[in-house]
C-alpha cells in the first residue's frame, strides 16, 4: 500500500520465513533477465506477529527502490536474505523505558518495534520522536495516532523540519539537544535507545543525548545510506 | 535464480569502442570513498616524490606554478559505471618525474587518509598520468578526491588516487590498499583485469 | 547527498558477512587492533561505496576489515581487527 507519495509498504509472503524480531532488516536482491544484479536492504516494518512487511522510500536516483515503489506488483517475485540484525532489535518483555528517534524513513524499524509493543502488550514506557519534512511525508501517521490515543505509555512526538501545515503548533526543526531535552527522559531513567535515519541524522541525535548525559552504551542506532541502504 | 520482472536498474549500454567490457555508462559522477574525506589544509600541503636520488616536494604554490594541461578524458571505474569526455586540469606525471633522477620501474602513490596504489613506471609516463586540481572548469571537491588526486585514465579508476601525497618510486610493484585484497595489480579495464588473476 | 552519509555502520553489511561467516555478526564484539578498542560490529564505521567493503574502527578510524566480493570470489582482510567474538 501506498505509505505517502514516495513511501510504499510491500507484503510478502516468504515460504519457510523463521520468523523476526523487531528491529530487523531484510537484503532484496533483485535480477534483471539478463542476469543483471541490484540489493539493497530494506527494514521490516511490520511486527513479529504480523508476518513480512517493507516499507521502501523512493530515492530520485535509485537503482532498487524505484522498482519496489513504482513497479512491482502482486504476484511478482525478488529474492531476500534474512532477517538480518542481532544489535538493533527489541523484544517486548524488555521493561526499561524505550526512546526512539526517527529520521525520515529511518522509522520504519523503529514502527516494527512500536507494532510488537502494541501486539505483545509490552508495558514499557515508550517515545518516539519522529523527524519528518512535512506532515504529507509522515509514515504510518494514523496508526501512530491511534496508538499514542491509546494511553498504553506510547508517545508520539512529531517534528516537521521544511514545512509546517497552518495552525501547527508541534516542533518545527530538526532534532537538537534542546529539543530532545525536552521530550526525552533524563539520562537517570537510564531508557534503552534506537535512533535511526541517514548518517547526518543519527550523529546529531546520538550528540543531543551524550550531551544529555545518556551513556553511550544505552544508544543503539542504524544509519540508512543514499544508497538506500 | 529469481529473476524480477520487469527490472531492469539504472544502467545505459555506451559504444563498444568507448566503453569497456561489462561497463556501463553513467551521467553523474559517482562517489567512492575508503574512509572519511580529508580536509588537508592548503598551507600544510605538500606533493613530494620520494625514493629518487635525492626527495623532492612542491608546496601547493610551487605545485600550481608548474604548466598545467587540460584534457578530456574517459574514465572507467571497477564498479562497472564508466563516464566519457571528463575534463581536468592538472599537472603531467612526467613535468614532475623531470625533478628527479632515478631508474625506477614502478611507483606507489601514497595520499592522505592513508590509501596507496601502485603502478609501473610505463603507465605514468609519456603523457599517461597527471596530478589533477580541477574537474569540470571548478577546483577539484574534496569528495572527488580535492586538492589534487592522480589521474590515470587508462587504467580503472582506483589507481587514479584521491587525495594524493606524492609518488614513492621503487624498483619492485608493491601491491597498494585494493591490489593487496583482490584487485588485479594492473587493472588495464580494455581487458578486464578487475581481479586477480584475471 | 552529503559526504557524511556515505559513512555508516555494521548493520549495513549484516547480509554480507553472515554470508562471509556463516553467522549473524552484527552484535559480535570486534577488537580493533590499532587502539585496543571494543565494540559490536554493529557500531564500527562502515564504508560500502567503494570497489570493497570498509570496516573502519569507530574510535581511531583504522581499518579494521576488508572485503572485496568479484567474480565470484571473496576476499578477507582481518588484519585490522585483534579479535571477533563469532558467538
Amino acid at each position: 500500500m501506498q505509505e505517502t507519495p514516495r513511501v510504499r509498504t510491500l507484503t510478502l509472503d516468504v515460504p519457510g520465513w523463521p520468523g523476526h524480531r523487531a528491529g530487523q532488516h531484510l537484503d532484496v536482491r533483485l535480477t534483471a533477465e539478463d542476469g543483471y544484479t541490484a540489493q539493497r536492504s530494506y527494514s521490516i516494518a511490520s511486527a513479529p506477529e504480523d508476518g513480512v512487511e517493507l516499507t521502501v522510500e523512493r530515492l530520485d536516483d535509485g537503482e532498487v527502490s524505484p522498482y519496489l515503489v513504482d513497479e512491482a506488483r502482486e504476484g511478482d517475485r525478488i529474492e531476500v536474505r534474512g532477517p538480518i540484525g542481532r544489535y538493533f532489535v527489541w523484544e517486548a518483555s524488555d521493561l526499561t523505558p524505550l526512546l526512539l528517534v526517527a529520521g525520515g524513513s529511518g522509522v520504519v524499524p523503529l514502527m516494527s518495534m512500536v507494532r510488537h509493543r502494541a501486539s505483545a502488550g509490552g508495558t514499557a514506557s515508550a517515545k518516539l520522536v519522529y523527524s519528518s519534512r512535512t506532515l504529507e511525508d509522515v509514515i504510518y501517521r494514523s496508526e501512530l495516532d491511534e496508538l499514542a490515543a491509546r494511553g498504553d505509555g506510547l508517545e508520539v512526538v512529531h517534528t516537521l523540519t521544511r514545512e509546517q501545515p497552518e495552525g501547527w503548533t508541534g516542533y518545527a526543526r530538526r532534532i537538537d539537544p534542546e529539543l530532545l531535552r525536552e521530550v526525552a527522559w533524563p539520562a537517570s531513567a537510564r531508557p534503552r535507545v534506537y535512533v535511526c535515519g541517514s548518517t547526518r541524522f543519527v550523529d546529531a541525535a546520538a550528540d543531543g543525548l551524550l550531551a544529555l548525559g545518556y551513556e553511550p552504551q544505552s544508544i543503539r542506532t542504524e544509519r540508512f545510506g543514499a544508497t538506500g541502504t | 535464480m529469481v529473476f524480477s520482472r520487469g527490472f531492469r536498474g539504472r544502467r545505459r549500454e555506451g559504444p563498444p569502442d568507448r566503453v569497456p567490457p561489462g561497463q556501463y555508462l553513467t551521467d553523474d559522477f559517482p562517489v567512492l570513498s575508503a574512509g572519511p574525506t580529508p580536509h588537508t589544509p592548503l598551507e600544510d600541503w605538500t606533493f613530494s616524490i620520494q625514493g629518487g636520488a635525492e626527495p623532492v616536494s612542491w608546496s601547493w604554490e610551487e605545485f600550481r606554478a608548474l604548466p598545467t594541461e587540460t584534457v578530456t578524458v574517459d574514465i572507467h571505474c571497477v564498479t562497472r559505471w564508466s563516464k566519457l569526455d571528463t575534463v581536468w586540469e592538472g599537472v603531467s606525471v612526467d613535468t614532475l618525474l623531470q625533478a628527479v633522477e632515478h631508474d625506477a620501474s614502478f611507483v606507489v602513490a601514497f595520499c592522505d587518509g592513508g590509501y596507496t596504489t601502485n603502478l609501473p613506471l610505463e603507465d605514468v609516463t609519456d603523457g599517461k598520468a597527471w596530478v589533477a586540481f580541477g574537474y569540470g572548469g571548478e577546483p577539484l571537491e574534496p569528495e572527488h578526491g580535492g586538492p589534487a588526486r592522480l589521474l590515470v585514465p587508462h587504467l580503472y579508476f582506483w589507481k587514479s588516487a584521491k587525495w594524493v601525497r606524492g609518488l614513492s618510486l621503487r624498483d619492485e610493484d608493491e601491491p597498494g590498499f585494493w591490489e593487496t585484497n583482490g584487485y588485479h595489480i594492473r587493472g588495464d579495464p580494455w581487458q578486464e583485469q578487475r581481479y586477480w588473476g584475471d | 547527498m552529503e559526504t557524511r552519509d556515505l559513512r555508516l555502520d555494521g548493520n549495513a553489511i549484516g547480509g554480507l558477512l553472515l554470508e562471509v561467516f556463516g553467522v549473524d555478526m552484527t552484535a559480535a564484539p570486534s577488537v580493533c587492533a590499532s587502539c585496543g578498542s571494543r565494540e559490536a560490529v554493529a557500531r564500527l564505521d562502515v564504508y560500502v561505496n567503494a570497489p570493497g567493503v570498509v570496516v573502519r574502527c569507530c574510535h581511531c578510524e583504522a581499518v579494521m576489515i576488508r572485503i572485496v566480493q568479484g567474480g565470484g570470489r571473496t576476499w578477507l582482510d582481518l588484519s585490522g581487527t585483534g579479535c571477533l567474538e563469532l558467538g
